[in-house]
């Protein structure tokens, strides 16, 4: 049971991410559309069905009717927190892997500049209040004292570690034009900048963008009709958990289960034994730096308790051992929740194909995304495979 | 006879010295501190915890009536010893009632209990507690401190008993608050004190002196509330009594604690009472009321859970005074860049009220697996709808992992976030308060306390919160 080889990506569009005071979420929803039809030689009315996934942009189908002037066809809003964007392509594979449509696209958007806020703003439904009202990357720097006890990581080592990743994604970053943030930033400036949650600083955060990005999806063996390089899909996992770290004392804060979980299901899915080895890169959820650090772990690239010296190692580096955020990641390319994940298979659909300009890593043959939806004690987490060649 | 069966008092952690005022404000201020709620506490939540204290593991199920005393309740309409009896598990079936709008509502709900336990009740929780406002810069600033205190009356196992009260009403303007006035108002002092202050003390006095046939010398200890140190000295000595008599008002510690000012006083003098002593406590407010205890041979075995020494040792004393107008709402601060919070949902606070007053969660009776918030299905086992309601409110806890949040809105940033786990099982992620974040550590020990995490739509949000064991 699974999806591999059924279905591949034929077309592709993603904006820049940043702070587009002038455009509006369906406007970016026509740009990311457009750009992908264009890239697979279509027309409006070639796509049968839509998937869309926001997660506080616009609510239902017609949030995407409306702007591209849809012609009375089936639109499906997707909202799973950060997996949103995944979650929507991955439902548009299976509708096409069924049968039930040739051609289908999954979009996704997110229009974070317009609250006035920074971060995400999602207003929660009815309840008694007594949910304790953390910040984001408060919820994630949990991870960090927790990690850094467990294996004997010094405050200042373990801040180091989480500074090089933020160095790296930025630095690859510096190289993607459609990246938010397009500088690399010296280590010394990410150490010191100013604290949001103990022990992150604002340089442990990823970006807060607006963007969106666009995939149109066919059976894998339509797919050379449309074009001669499409993107296979090996693997769609989405898991989520039931908020077990939050509540039972076995949990100790050094890994999310949720990933471990997506991980496995989808090696499973795609036949990898040995992740490290066999994926040529990733693009992961490093919405704050510690994510990312045990993300290296939950995923088997790092054995327990090894990442930090992975990164340390430049293991994940773009000229590393195995690349992890070639185009910047949420660090550095900005983090519209419902595009992200589309984003993140934007570049693995660019990198498989030798588009990726100067970021191109040598000859890739699996890309890896993987996406984290709420906090690290109860989350939504997805993870797809795509590859180059069938079989 | 009715009498006192369990006391015990509750003083802020945080304090402000009252040469922070001489600083703001280059005026010559009072000695000492005084006891500040912090942003998080009101009348009730300190009443909360000077109940935990009283009652001291003593089953809640046994309590026939809650009163609340107070002239700062969080509402104008709703009750509040109804919070307070749901906070400390109190049962269903028992009387609250909230004793306001007079620094005298203290010794109202006493002698209110004591007649509702003459009446076959088989013991009242009285809880007294204030927070009340003075304006910046003026005396009352300098004079007012936040705190608390609880008693229990009934008729077994009597600690003091009530051997005669009286009142004296006395409709005088002397100190009061117009139902929009934000601070205390007050006439000039020397007719507060001439006609209002001593003549009112002096008339309850002689009346229990003159049916007791008691006079001044056989009193142990006189528990004396008063509008300033000055007055509760001189009007002691104008009638009679020696300095040594004279219950230790808290001024230089606490402050005046309004309507639980005396029972605060009342709760320092018993820890130190011995058996056969006779206690005399004297309330002001339009009127005085005066009750006379005779204490037993019962003082000695019992103990609150801390007394009123171990919480004056038990402070901080180092905010400054922005802080403090900021706690008391007084200075109109930028607001956070992020959303209001919307107000709490009546159904679920319904729903939910013995699990977020009363602190219950749930207890698989399979597994044996402790959690919080309260379970159908089992975390650990998945076993579904086999759970006991289980208290965590009085279980020790330790800090798994922590955060220190600068961006999420705060009257007292930075806030930290515990991750914390109960002893014999069971996790939450909260909220933490009366802490120094820079000595908050994984495996540190913490306790939970009764707090109000925010007030949205005009209702308030009761929860727990933990803190280092003070």
């Amino acid at each position: 049971m699974s999806i591999r080889d059924k279905v591949a990506v034929i077309g592709m569009g993603c904006t820049s991410f940043g702070e587009h005071w002038d455009k509006s979420a369906g406007d970016l929803l026509v740009e990311a559309a457009y750009e992908a039809l264009a890239d697979a030689n279509l027309e409006p009315d070639d796509i049968q069905a839509y998937w869309l996934g926001t997660c506080a942009s616009g609510w239902a189908g017609i949030s995407l009717s409306e702007p591209l002037k849809i012609q009375y066809r089936p639109v499906t809003r997707v909202e799973n927190f950060c997996a949103t964007g995944t979650d929507a392509f991955r439902n548009a594979c299976y509708a096409v892997a069924a049968g039930a449509y040739d051609i289908a696209m999954a979009i996704g958007v997110e229009k974070l500049k317009d609250s006035g806020y920074s971060g995400l703003v999602i207003t929660p439904p009815p309840g008694d209040g007594t949910a304790p009202n953390y910040s984001a990357p408060a919820a994630f720097s949990l991870l960090a004292p927790a990690y850094f006890k467990k294996y004997g990581l010094d405050p200042e080592t373990g801040k180091k570690v989480l500074a090089r990743i933020a160095y790296k994604n930025h630095k690859n970053g510096a190289l993607n034009p459609r990246a938010q943030f397009r500088a690399e930033v010296p280590m010394e400036k990410i150490l010191q900048s100013p604290i949001v949650a103990a022990p992150l600083g604002i340089m442990d955060c990823s970006g807060v963008a607006d963007g969106s990005a666009a995939a149109i999806i066919v059976r894998a063996e339509d797919a050379l009709k449309y074009r001669k390089d499409p993107v296979y899909v090996k693997a769609l996992s989405v898991v989520c958990g039931p908020g077990h770290g939050a509540m039972h004392q076995d949990f100790d804060f050094t890994s999310i289960k949720e990933t471990c979980y997506a991980g496995l299901d989808a090696y499973r899915q795609a036949g990898i034994t040995n992740p490290r080895k066999e994926i040529s890169m990733a693009e992961v959820h490093d919405c704050f730096t510690p994510t990312e650090l045990v993300i290296y772990e939950d995923l088997g690239f790092s054995g327990r308790g090894r990442s930090w010296r992975d990164v340390l190692d430049g293991v994940f580096d773009l000229d590393g051992e195995l690349p992890v955020n070639p185009d910047g990641g949420l660090k550095s390319f900005g983090h519209p929740i419902g595009a992200s994940g589309l984003r993140m298979l934007f570049e693995m659909y660019l990198q498989l194909r030798g588009e990726a300009g100067a970021r191109q890593i040598d000859n890739p043959k699996l890309g890896l995304t993987h996406n984290l939806g709420g906090f690290p004690w109860e989350s939504v987490c997805s993870v797809c495979i795509v590859g180059r060649e069938l079989g | 006879m009715a009498g006192i069966t369990a006391y015990g008092a509750y003083i802020p952690f945080n304090r402000l010295e009252r040469r922070r005022l001489t600083e703001a404000f280059d005026e010559p201020a009072l000695p000492g501190e005084k006891a500040v709620a912090n942003y998080d506490e009101d009348s009730v939540t300190m009443a909360v915890e000077a109940a935990r204290n009283c009652l001291n593991g003593l089953p809640p199920g046994g309590l026939d009536g809650v009163y609340f005393a107070t002239t700062t309740p969080p509402y104008r309409e709703k009750q509040s010893a109804t919070t307070i009896g749901a906070a400390l598990d109190a049962p269903e079936l028992v009387r609250t009632a909230d004793f306001t709008s007079t620094l005298r509502a203290g010794s109202a709900a006493l002698l209110a209990a004591a007649d509702t336990v003459n009446s076959g009740a088989r013991s009242v929780l009285v809880t007294a507690a204030d927070c009340r406002p003075g304006a910046a810069g003026g005396q009352f600033e300098q004079l007012f401190g936040d705190a608390a205190a609880a008693l229990v009356i009934g008729k077994e196992n009597v600690l003091a008993e009530i051997e005669d009260s009286c009142t004296v009403a006395g409709d005088v303007i002397t100190q009061w608050r117009e139902a929009e006035d934000r601070y205390v108002r007050t006439w000039e002092e020397r007719f507060v004190i001439n006609r209002g202050y001593t003549p009112l003390v002096a008339g309850a006095l002689t009346a229990i002196a003159g049916r007791n046939g008691i006079s001044p010398r056989d009193i142990d200890r006189l528990v004396l509330s008063a509008p300033s140190p000055r007055y509760q000295t001189a009007a002691a000595l104008s009638l009679g009594f020696q300095k040594q008599q004279i219950q230790d008002g808290l001024f230089d510690t606490v402050g005046i604690a309004g309507a639980a000012h005396a029972p605060l006083m009342l709760t320092a003098a018993l820890e130190r009472a011995e058996p056969g002593e006779r206690i005399l406590l004297v309330t002001f407010g339009e009127g005085a009321d005066a009750i006379l205890f005779r204490v037993t041979e019962k003082i000695k075995q019992f103990h609150p859970r801390r007394n009123t020494t171990a919480y004056l040792q038990s402070r901080k004393n180092s905010m400054n005074y922005q802080t403090y107008l900021r706690w008391k709402n007084m200075l109109d601060f930028e607001p956070p860049r992020r959303p209001d919070p919307d107000r709490p949902s009546a159904p679920a606070m319904w729903r939910n009220a013995k699990n977020n007053l009363a602190f219950y969660g749930s207890r698989c009776n399979n597994c044996g697996t402790p959690q919080i918030p309260a379970q159908r299905v089992c975390v650990h086992c998945r076993t579904k709808d086999q759970m006991s309601p289980y208290r965590f409110a009085g279980i020790a806890a330790r800090i798994a992992t922590y955060t220190i949040d600068y961006l999420t809105f705060s009257q007292d940033p930075p806030t930290v976030f515990a991750v914390i786990d109960f002893a014999g099982g069971g996790r939450l992620l909260c909220e933490m308060t009366d802490c120094d974040p820079a000595a908050v550590a994984i495996g540190m020990e913490v306790e939970m306390t009764f707090r109000r995490l925010f007030k949205a739509g005009g209702i308030h949000n009761y929860y727990w919160k933990a803190m280092p064991g003070r």
